[in-house]
């Protein structure tokens, strides 16, 4: 009990399937009431982690402890105060959105008329309620994972872990996910939630591990993180091919970044770290008569940051130590 | 010149209404107790049949078919006449109707895992074996309720039982307590198959010859020895003899007290296996 400050706190975190260590020695440290992201690609042991946290399968070596309970010894504690999101909506497919509220609000302990209410209030609070009698299976992507977290919330959770939860989902039903998981934490739930993508991690969470081969090779402040990949990319295309190695050599002057000259032979792209410099640079190109035609700042891709991290991408091949390991 | 800004945040109305759904929300409890909890696992198995009336239904035309095919068919060449087979066969109709049954609760286990819809049921705060439990007690209720399907239209073409009511609701109840033992079997099927459709590959495998060898359909007199070997073992054989003493009116208190004690069997055997399985699926 006198470890409630850390939401989540794993020690050395282990799960092996056969000879694939898909989590190798985690360490988390989750403080209560914040965001936390885990940013990673497929592959990378994230859901493994996750179902370890959940009571869902048992750790092989190391220890997890949810507010301050063991996930292996005081697995009923840890249920009654998490609720987990699955990366697939873990609904039924066959009931109705309602009905698949009251299934979930009787069994956190919602008694007949108290379920119903409280499943009638979620799904309002969702946008759900024109579509609280179809069926899911007639359901959007992005109705079906609001369900899936209203689902999470017939009792107010204290952790609410969210495995990519926005992974297939149009851009408006992203911005709802994001809405939502702001708000839960605006009522003072601390998410967990794992993600493939840097700017969903950049947009909600307070602190990010970047995980890799079942290891975090990385964790602290979103600023942290971009301060070791850079605040993004800036991508040019110039209106004249002709050119581009002056835009290229300018630019390189005034962002002090090397540009990569992309195969379009009109574009170009450079690493970003200030991004307020780049209106003046842009500015200082168009007055000597270089036309670009179009441009466009953005965050770094996935691959980016392992790239800086790791000086491999994201889908790069696998270190040797698990050869080593088995 | 075109600019593309892929920071922005698309407006969306949500944040008050969530917030005081959320905040709104009881504090965390300790979930439902083991009985609720298991009956509102029954009661999303009744919901299914609403949603999905095609599992009933399958699982009762086929019997019906069966039936009418039967009696009218094969009635007259195996006893005589068709009214006549239909007093002989309907102890067996009943039976493979209800055990073939059995078969969708590995099904509907199987689609919860691959779905996810296992995962979010494992992490709630409820006593361990309510989905499996809640689950049988559902389906206990659809075998009830196809039960009657195959009376109603047995009493539609002329059966009568001559054991009375009294004999069909025996029947009945016997029937659902070997069946309800024999999901145990299912659910460790639903858990260990990959997909729901090699679950029913798999079934169908198994129940054919389970209820066709066995004297449900035909006295088993006329068969090869060999045959005969396989229906004295049949658990099936027992069942469906047991059955027919209630309906014709004579029960056999031997027969009865044999297909309780494979049931209990079963249930012993099985039902921990299950959970087991239920408990440490990784």
């Amino acid at each position: 009990m006198s470890r409630e400050t850390w939401a989540i706190e794993t020690r050395g975190l282990v799960k092996a399937f056969g000879a694939d260590r898909a989590v190798d020695g985690v360490d988390l440290e989750v403080p209560a009431g914040c965001v936390y992201s885990v940013l990673g690609p497929n592959g990378a042991g994230k859901t493994t982690m996750i179902r370890m946290i959940a009571t869902l399968i048992r750790p092989d070596g190391g220890t997890a402890r949810v507010l301050g309970h063991d996930v292996t010894a005081e697995a009923a504690r840890v249920r009654a105060r998490l609720a987990l999101t699955g990366q697939f909506a873990s609904l039924d497919e066959d009931l109705t959105g309602l009905e698949n509220l009251i299934l979930l609000a009787r069994l956190r302990g919602h008694r007949g008329k108290a379920a119903r209410r409280r499943a009638t209030d979620l799904l309002e609070a969702f946008d759900l309620s024109a579509a609280a009698r179809r069926e899911v299976k007639t359901y959007s992507g992005g109705m079906r994972r609001r369900l899936d977290i209203a689902g999470s919330l017939v009792a107010r959770p204290d952790l609410l872990m969210l495995d990519e939860p926005t992974t297939g989902l149009d851009p408006r039903s992203r911005g709802q996910v994001w809405e939502s998981v702001r708000a839960l934490v605006g009522a003072g739930t601390t998410v967990l939630l794992t993600t493939q993508y840097l700017e969903e991690a950049d947009q909600l969470a307070d602190r990010i591990a970047v995980v890799n081969h079942g290891r975090v090779i990385a964790e602290g402040t979103s600023g942290r993180l971009k301060a070791l990949v850079g605040a993004g990319a800036l991508r040019v295309r110039v209106a004249d091919g002709a050119d581009r190695p002056e835009v290229a050599r300018l630019l390189a002057v005034m962002l002090g970044a090397a540009p990569v000259l992309e195969p379009d032979p009109v574009a170009l792209s450079l690493r970003v770290d200030e991004p307020a410099a780049v209106a003046g640079a842009l500015a200082a190109i168009t007055e000597r008569g270089l036309g670009v035609s179009e441009y466009a700042l953005a965050q770094p891709s996935l691959d980016e940051v392992f790239l800086a991290l790791t000086g491999e991408p994201a889908d790069g091949p696998a270190p040797s130590r698990e050869e080593a390991s088995t | 010149m075109t600019i593309h800004q892929t920071t922005g945040r698309p407006a969306f109305e949500l944040d008050t209404r969530l917030i005081s759904a959320v905040a709104g929300a009881p504090p965390p409890d300790t979930g439902a107790g083991a009985l609720r909890a298991t009956l509102t696992f029954a009661w999303r198995a009744l919901l299914k049949i609403r949603h999905v009336p095609e599992q009933l239904l399958d699982a009762t035309l086929f019997p019906i078919m069966f039936t009418l095919m039967f009696t009218y068919v094969f009635g007259g060449a195996v006893i005589g006449s068709p009214e006549a087979y239909l007093g002989y066969a309907l102890p067996g109709i009943l039976a493979q109707t209800v055990v073939f049954m059995t078969m969708y609760t590995a099904v509907t286990l199987n689609t919860d895992i691959e779905r996810g819809a296992f995962d979010r049921f494992r992490s709630q705060p409820i006593w361990r074996p309510a989905p499996l439990v809640g689950a049988l007690v559902g389906d206990t209720l659809r075998y009830g309720i196809a039960s009657a399907f195959v009376f109603g239209i047995a009493t539609l073409i002329g059966y009568r039982a001559p054991g009375g009511l009294g004999g069909v609701a025996g029947a009945v109840v016997l029937l659902l307590v070997f069946c309800s033992a024999l999901s145990w079997l299912w659910l460790i099927i639903g858990l260990t198959v990959r997909t729901p459709a090699a679950v029913m590959g798999a079934s169908t495998m198994i129940l054919f010859p389970l209820t066709f060898v066995s004297p449900a359909f035909a006295p088993p007199e006329t068969m090869p020895a060999w045959v005969q070997d396989f229906v004295a073992v049949n658990p099936v054989t027992l069942l469906v003899e047991a059955a027919r003493g209630l309906l014709d009116g004579v029960p056999d208190a031997g027969d009865l007290a044999l297909v309780l004690a494979l049931s209990g069997a079963m249930t012993v055997v099985f039902a921990p296996i299950a959970l087991r399985l239920y408990n440490r699926r990784t």
